[in-house]
């Protein structure tokens, strides 16, 4: 059957991909000390949901899943740090479309592939996105909000890099790899 | 591990019987309006308002005093996070310096500080009631008919609606594996150093996003086998008509919205300086 717009298989990962991230953005953020910065194992799964369903199912993820969160565990929506997750899922979807996670080979060089894109996207997600919509919308400080994205930035970088590649990489397994079966 | 989260409590009251629509384009057009302004007055204004809508609703305060605590640590880390950093920047923004007293160094408490950062918590206080209320009074499938209502397609507007449903789902699931791999001995409190932490967590989150995928697979394929995105349009089973109350609201938010841009911009500056 041929449809036009978004395939069932990405609407269902959009929805199922967003209850995920606020549920894991809720429970699974490990705190690291430094008041209102937490490790946030969402980012590793955002990634991995951006790689395997492409650009626009991770940006919908980013969006719906951390608009979603921040509504119903606090309250409120930060429209500036929602802005980043969208803009986190749809870039490291983007240019990670050469990975093919579905042939079930994720070797060393799409790792590092897939490495240098989202400490990249990240880098200025969180380092200039974050810290300047905070400035336009909430005029807060500039070196506060700065600092702040900094180290957002750096641990969810390191946590995307660790996880994040571990959960691709258990994710290809479960996929045969293509060109796998010999001829005897 | 009951965290409790916001969710819809069934009331009978004005706020509730609005269209989800109606809802949602007022929750919209406030945030605009309260992340745009600067404006004290705008923004006395529009917290009045909210408090006057959430006594409307009905909705009581216990039912949400646990997020409201929250909010409120939060917002106490962050303007001492602001004056740590910036003790200045009320005189920055401002342009005048009335000292109160001396700390410090660069540290002192002036009037223009203690105002700025007054607006900054009002702007929160403007914008949580309209939040909250927009959570607690829409219904959750009353919500992806009301994204539709506004122009968002149907497809989109389900993946919203299939997030609400299986949170509750994925947050047990979470529950179950956590609590299968802290029986096996893998520690996520703070007992262990944080590098653990990080691995353990991993143990905890691999099984439940290798099982939402499989719940992806199955949901689609019941979705695919119903027909579903056949048609270029569908109905919704818990859509609300618009009313003529509905139309009021909306008018009526869009004439604050516009007022309050208007004002906070006339000057040429989105801060309504008292010290001039």
């Amino acid at each position: 059957m041929k449809r036009n717009g978004l395939s069932i298989k990405t609407i269902v990962a959009i929805g199922i991909g967003s209850a995920v991230f606020v549920i894991l953005g809720r429970f699974a953020a490990i705190p690291t000390g430094i008041p209102n910065t937490t490790i946030e194992t969402a980012y590793a799964f955002l990634a991995l949901m951006s790689v395997v369903f492409g650009p626009i199912a991770g940006g919908l993820i980013g969006l719906i899943g951390h608009a979603l969160k921040d509504a119903v565990f606090y309250g409120s929506i930060w429209w500036s740090w929602v802005f980043v997750s969208v803009f986190i899922g749809f870039f490291i979807g983007l240019f990670t479309r050469k990975i093919d996670i579905e042939s079930g080979i994720f070797a060393s060089r799409q790792i590092i592939q897939f490495n240098v894109v989202q400490a990249g996207v990240q880098a200025i997600g969180w380092f200039l996105i974050a810290p300047a919509l905070d400035i336009l919308i909430y005029a807060e400080p500039a070196n506060k909000v700065f600092v702040q994205g900094a180290f957002a930035g750096i641990a969810n970088i390191i946590t995307t890099g660790i996880l994040g590649t571990i959960l691709i990489a258990s994710y290809t397994k479960t996929k045969s790899q293509s060109g796998s079966l010999t001829k005897e | 591990m009951a965290v409790e989260m916001l969710s819809y409590i069934e009331k009978e009251s004005p706020v509730h019987r609005l269209s989800g629509g109606t809802k949602l384009i007022i929750f919209i057009m406030w945030s605009s309006a309260a992340m745009l302004t600067y404006d004290t007055r705008i923004l006395l204004f529009l917290f009045i308002i909210s408090m006057t809508i959430f006594i409307v609703s009905k909705v009581h305060i216990r039912d949400i005093a646990f997020v409201l605590i929250f909010i409120l640590i939060f917002l106490l880390l962050n303007n001492i996070a602001i004056y740590l950093f910036s003790p200045q920047e009320g005189v920055r923004i401002y342009g005048t310096n009335h000292v109160l007293f001396e700390i410090a160094g660069r540290y002192n408490m002036t009037l223009e500080q203690i105002f700025y950062q007054f607006n900054i918590t009002l702007k929160y206080f403007v914008v949580i009631p309209a939040a909250l209320l927009f959570i607690v009074t829409t219904h959750p499938s009353e919500f992806a008919a009301s994204l539709h209502r506004i122009g968002i397609n149907y497809k989109i507007a389900y993946s919203v609606s299939l997030a609400l449903r299986y949170i509750p789902d994925i947050q047990r699931d979470f529950r179950t594996i956590a609590q299968a791999q802290q029986a096996r001995g893998i520690d996520l409190s703070k007992n262990e150093k944080l590098a653990k932490r990080i691995k353990n967590a991993g143990a905890i989150i691999l099984p439940l996003i290798l099982s939402s995928l499989d719940r992806i697979e199955v949901i689609s394929n019941a979705m695919e086998l119903r027909g579903f995105g056949k048609n270029k349009k569908r109905t919704w089973y818990s859509i609300k008509p618009f009313k003529r109350a509905d139309y009021i609201t909306i008018a009526v938010g869009a004439v604050i919205l516009t007022v309050s841009l208007i004002i906070t911009f006339h000057d040429g500056s989105r801060f309504y300086n008292p010290f001039l």
